[in-house]
Parts: C-alpha cells; sequence; structure tokens
C-alpha cells in the first residue's frame, strides 16, 4: 500500500469560469524550492491573453453593475470557501515558498483576513473617497468612485498566496474585473485559488488567472487596448521601463512596480483600493 | 408551373429538361446525389484547422471586409441608424482610409431610399430583403410589390426568402415559380435568394434548395435570414458552394454564395474564405461571388486588421458601435 504513486498534476488556465488548457497546448513543470517536482503548469500564450481580457471585458458590466453590499457578500464568501482549503493551501505554501508547516499555516490565515479586510471595503470606498462637494449654485455636486475597467495584474513572483490575495482582492473588489499572470516559479496556490473562485459566487470572467512566463505575456497585457490598467507588481526588473512605455501608447492607468516586493504581511491601507478607480462627478438641480 | 423563366434559357439539355413541368423538376431536385453528412461536417471541420498567417491573413481580412453586405434588419431600424450604418460601409475604419469599402449595405425595403441617399456617388450596393422577410409567408402578390418597392427606391440588390413552408412539403413547381417571378420583379437588380437552411433540416434538402433556386434565376444563393438559429454554418456553406461549383461546371455561369448570420469573428471569416478557395476556386474569392451577411463581424475584422498592423490588440473602444 505504501508504494502508491501520486497522481501528478497537470493544471490549465482559468478564463472566463471555465479552465481551458492553453490555447499554445504548452504546459511547464513546478517544482518547490528543493527541486523536487510538484506538478504541471499550463503554459499561457499570447492568445490566451487575448482571450482572458475578452472574458473579463465581457463581465465588467455584471460585476460593476452590481451593488457594492453584494460584491461585499461575493467575496466574503469566498473567504468561507478559502477557509475550507487551508490545508491545502498551507501544503502548496510550504513546498513553493520553501517555510516551515506553522508559517505557512499563518500566511494562509493571512491571506484570508486580506480578503476579509478588501470584502468588508466594497461598500464604504465609496464614502471615504467619494464627498458631496460643495458648490456655488443650485445644484448637488457629488463624487464617486467607479471601476475603471479590465486591470491586467503582474502578481507578485516570491509571496505566492498572501500578495496575489493583496493585489488581486482590491481589484475586483472595487468592481473591476482582472486578468491575472500569476507568479512564474510559484503558481499553484494561485491555481488553487481559481478553483476556490469557480466554486463560489464570482461571476465567470471577473478574474482570469493565467500561468505562464511572466515575460511573454506582460508586454501583451501591457500593450493591449482593451485592458484598462495594469498592475505591474510582478513585473520582470529589466522589462518594468517597456511595460510602463507599452501601456502609456494606450493611456492606461499604471501601478508601477517597486523596487523591491512589499511586505505583504504589514497591514494595507486602500492605497490600492484607490490604484484602480476613476473619479466621477455627477451636478444634479436642486430644485425649489 | 409557368413557362421557364429566361434566365434559363441557353442551359444545357438535362438542366432545361428540369425546369419543363414540376414532375421532371421533382424527379431532378430527387436525382442529385445525396449528401454524405459526416464527410461533409469533417471536411469542413478539416479545412477550419487551416491557420493562416501575417501577410495572408492581412490580405483575407481585407478581402472579407471588401465582402460584407453590412445589414441591420431590426424593427426599430430608423432612418439615422441606416445613414451610420453608410458611412461606416464607406469608410469602415476612418483612421485608415486604405481599408476597403465594404460590398454592400443591407436593409429593409421601406429604408432603401435613405440608403441610395447616403451612398450616392459610391460602387456600394444598397441590398433590399424582400418578399415578407423573413417568414415570407404572405401572398404572392404582396411579394412582388414588397420586391417592386425597393427596386424602384433604387436598391440594386433584392434579397428574396424562399417559401419554406412550400419547398417542405414538396411542392418544388410553386417556389420555382416564386423565385422566377421575383426574378422578372426584381429587373436589373441582383437576386439573392435566401434557403433558410436552419429550417430545411438536411443536408440534402439545402442541396436541392441551391439547385432549385440557381435553375430559377438565382444571381446569388444565400443560407439564411439571420432571424434564425441555427443560421449559416461551415458545412451548410459547403454543400452551397459545391452547388455553385457543379453550375459552373454543368453551364460555364458563375454564381454566388452569401453566408449570413452567426459570423461574428475574424476567425470564422477566414474559414469561409479558406472553404471558398478550396471547395469553389479561386474565382469566388471577390465581393462579386462571396458575401457576408453581418454586422458585428466588421468591428471584429477592423480590430484584428489594427492588431495585425500595430503588433498590438486592439479593443471595441476603438472602431464605431453601431
Amino acid at each position: 500500500m505504501s508504494d502508491r504513486l501520486t497522481v501528478a498534476k497537470t493544471y490549465k488556465l482559468y478564463v472566463g469560469g471555465a479552465f481551458p488548457r492553453s490555447e499554445s497546448g504548452r504546459s511547464y513543470p513546478v517544482h518547490d524550492t528543493k527541486g523536487t517536482f510538484l506538478a504541471n503548469a499550463a503554459q499561457a500564450s499570447r492568445k490566451d491573453v487575448r482571450e482572458a481580457v475578452v472574458a473579463a471585458r465581457k463581465a465588467v458590466g455584471g460585476w460593476s453593475g452590481a451593488t457594492a453590499y453584494n460584491r461585499g457578500q461575493v467575496l466574503y464568501r469566498v473567504a468561507e470557501l478559502l477557509e475550507g482549503r487551508r490545508e491545502q493551501f498551507a501544503a502548496e505554501i510550504a513546498a513553493s515558498e520553501g517555510v516551515n508547516g506553522k508559517r505557512a499555516q499563518s500566511t494562509v490565515d493571512a491571506a484570508i483576513d486580506r480578503w476579509v479586510w478588501y470584502a468588508g471595503w466594497t461598500d464604504k470606498i465609496a464614502t471615504v473617497l467619494g464627498a458631496a462637494n460643495p458648490v456655488a449654485g443650485p445644484y448637488f455636486s457629488f463624487s464617486v468612485p467607479e471601476p475603471t475597467g479590465v486591470v491586467g495584474v503582474l502578481a507578485p513572483q516570491t509571496s505566492s498566496l498572501l500578495g496575489l490575495v493583496s493585489v488581486l482582492a482590491p481589484v475586483i473588489a472595487t468592481g473591476n474585473t482582472a486578468v491575472v499572470v500569476t507568479s512564474q516559479d510559484r503558481p499553484l496556490p494561485a491555481i488553487t485559488l481559481s478553483e476556490v473562485l469557480a466554486t463560489s459566487d464570482v461571476p465567470g470572467g471577473v478574474v482570469n488567472l493565467l500561468t505562464g512566463r511572466t515575460a511573454e505575456l506582460a508586454p501583451w497585457l501591457a500593450s493591449h487596448a482593451d485592458v484598462n490598467a495594469v498592475d505591474l507588481t510582478g513585473a520582470p526588473e529589466s522589462l518594468a521601463a517597456d511595460l510602463e512605455r507599452a501601456c502609456a501608447g494606450t493611456v492606461k492607468r499604471v501601478l508601477r512596480r517597486r523596487a523591491t516586493e512589499p511586505d505583504w504581511t504589514e497591514t494595507p491601507d486602500i492605497s490600492r483600493l484607490r490604484a484602480f478607480v476613476e473619479t466621477k462627478t455627477v451636478w444634479h438641480p436642486k430644485g425649489r | 408551373m409557368s413557362s421557364p423563366p429566361t434566365a434559363s434559357t441557353g442551359l444545357p439539355p438535362h438542366l432545361s429538361d428540369a425546369t419543363r413541368d414540376e414532375t421532371s423538376l421533382r424527379r431532378f431536385l430527387h436525382g442529385l446525389p445525396g449528401v454524405d453528412q459526416v464527410g461533409v461536417e469533417q471536411r469542413a471541420a478539416g479545412l477550419a484547422t487551416r491557420s493562416i498567417k501575417k501577410a495572408s491573413k492581412l490580405w483575407a481580412i481585407d478581402t472579407a471586409i471588401s465582402m460584407v453586405d453590412l445589414t441591420t434588419l431590426e424593427g426599430a431600424d430608423t432612418d439615422g441608424k441606416v445613414r451610420s450604418l453608410c458611412a461606416k460601409a464607406r469608410r469602415p475604419d476612418p483612421e485608415r482610409p486604405e481599408v476597403p469599402p465594404v460590398a454592400a449595405v443591407c436593409v429593409y425595403p421601406d429604408l432603401v431610399p435613405t440608403a441610395v441617399e447616403a451612398l450616392r456617388g459610391t460602387d456600394i450596393n444598397i441590398a433590399s430583403v424582400s418578399t415578407a422577410f423573413p417568414s415570407g409567408r404572405s401572398s404572392l402578390p404582396v411579394k412582388i410589390a414588397d420586391t417592386e418597392l425597393a427596386v424602384a427606391a433604387g436598391a440594386t440588390e433584392v434579397d428574396m426568402v424562399i417559401d419554406r413552408g412550400a419547398f417542405l412539403s414538396g411542392r418544388y413547381g410553386q417556389v420555382f415559380d416564386e423565385i422566377a417571378t421575383i426574378r422578372r420583379a426584381s429587373g436589373e437588380a441582383h437576386l439573392k435568394v435566401i434557403l433558410e437552411t436552419g429550417e430545411l433540416v438536411t443536408y440534402d434538402n439545402v442541396r436541392r434548395a441551391s439547385w432549385l433556386a440557381m435553375l430559377a434565376g438565382a444571381d446569388f444563393i444565400k443560407t439564411s435570414t439571420g432571424k434564425v438559429s441555427p443560421a449559416a454554418t461551415l458545412p451548410v456553406t459547403h454543400v452551397m458552394l459545391q452547388a455553385v461549383r457543379d453550375w459552373h461546371t454543368a453551364t460555364g455561369t458563375v454564381l454566388g454564395v452569401k453566408p449570413a448570420g452567426g459570423i461574428r469573428v475574424t476567425k470564422d471569416a477566414i474559414r469561409y474564405l479558406v472553404a471558398v478557395h478550396e471547395v469553389a476556386g479561386p474565382q469566388w474569392l471577390t465581393p462579386d461571388k462571396f458575401r457576408f451577411g453581418a454586422s458585428s463581424l466588421l468591428n471584429d475584422l477592423l480590430m484584428q486588421r489594427r492588431a495585425q498592423l500595430d503588433g498590438h490588440y486592439s479593443g471595441p473602444d476603438y472602431v464605431t458601435v453601431d
């Protein structure tokens, strides 16, 4: 009995609520920090990026149109499902990040807490970022934050779950949809997250996860005219300037790459929520 | 059945015999070889896997643009909508004047005058649907009047529907006469006969209807109205392309094919072009002999064209939404 072979997994992408293979048919092996084989992950191509953007665009209407309260409930439900997969996440983090079990466990807990933290912000952010503007005339003037649209996210390369959650949750909490390129060498927690999202109430297409070579996919995401904003957090340093330039070509909102990967365990602020919203100001006559 | 229409004079004997009376017509149509359903579907699927790259793709996109019958057939159509459609037909991508204009604009008969006005001075054809489109359920005088209204208003192409009820009941003579009558009523205008393949059930019926339409004087055979699902499919278009090819072999005349409905993306359009080339032949690869009935396809073609030239993917924010 003890000679049983474990089933080696070959994972797929998560696009539009489904799990397609890469259009290119490629996959690549994922190893733990010691070089032991863990699983095969799909290696997305530029055409998968294109399909993911189409799926994300399709989902914008429904997701951004949902009430903030409803988005909060949906995201909170995701946190419940994450909780149910704690052991699996912990094992994957321990393997791919090379940390001990206890450390991995606390990282998973922090990631779930982070998700809940952002879920809570969905119906509060408008109050914090919005305003009733004092104007010299018989008008109401309101400023409200609105989602930017389709956001391309280059997930952090080191922190495979906590980092991913910290960049993804604020994007979708404000009503955007996301095309995420996961950590290149540590994609397994992201793949498990996609399995969580697929069984949650998050509509298909709101989150699309692509595994593969970041340097190969990022330029296509940055130059894609139907992507409204890009988070360059996980971009390779050598590419960061080129990617910003490509983003400028179609006037995208850009969250720049930091020189070093942020410490994700620190308590976040709302800067990431603020990064992917547009302020809409409405004037309305006061009446009599 | 009335006497053979003018269009079928000069046909080889076995074809002109077929139109002599209803019995010979039935004998001819039922004598056509059956369609190998599995074979045609497999061949269509096989050709669809062809990969078209770079220069060929750009050529295919431009060719497809020039083959589009830009269509609006909604109950909510207005003069304004037709005018903006015509503007798009003249210059599909205003930022890139080298993009060819589309082949035709396709509207309901009452909106033909608006289209004529908006397209004056261009080579773009004005197609009008007629004969109680899309169901075809009306009397012959009404259908004739419908056609005459369109032609009098300046339509250069008439898209008629066949009476599927009569066809499916086996009243081929009635369908033949109707097409021949509308052929005469259309005068100089090009006649496209819509078979509505989604309602014909079998490929054998599609083949029979294609031959029936060609015998009765059609210039084009068209798959669908776009109001019935399934609309155009690759296998059905294969069968129709085989029919026009065989017609060409028999008579020397080149008739056209127009798939319509359900073709929304460039990839599909290119698959159709591959089918045209492989099944019918290169001489069908012109807007005179092959058309796409579509509305949203044009935007996707323009976006793909930009993606090819700019080296990055384009988005719907960069084309006009109609």
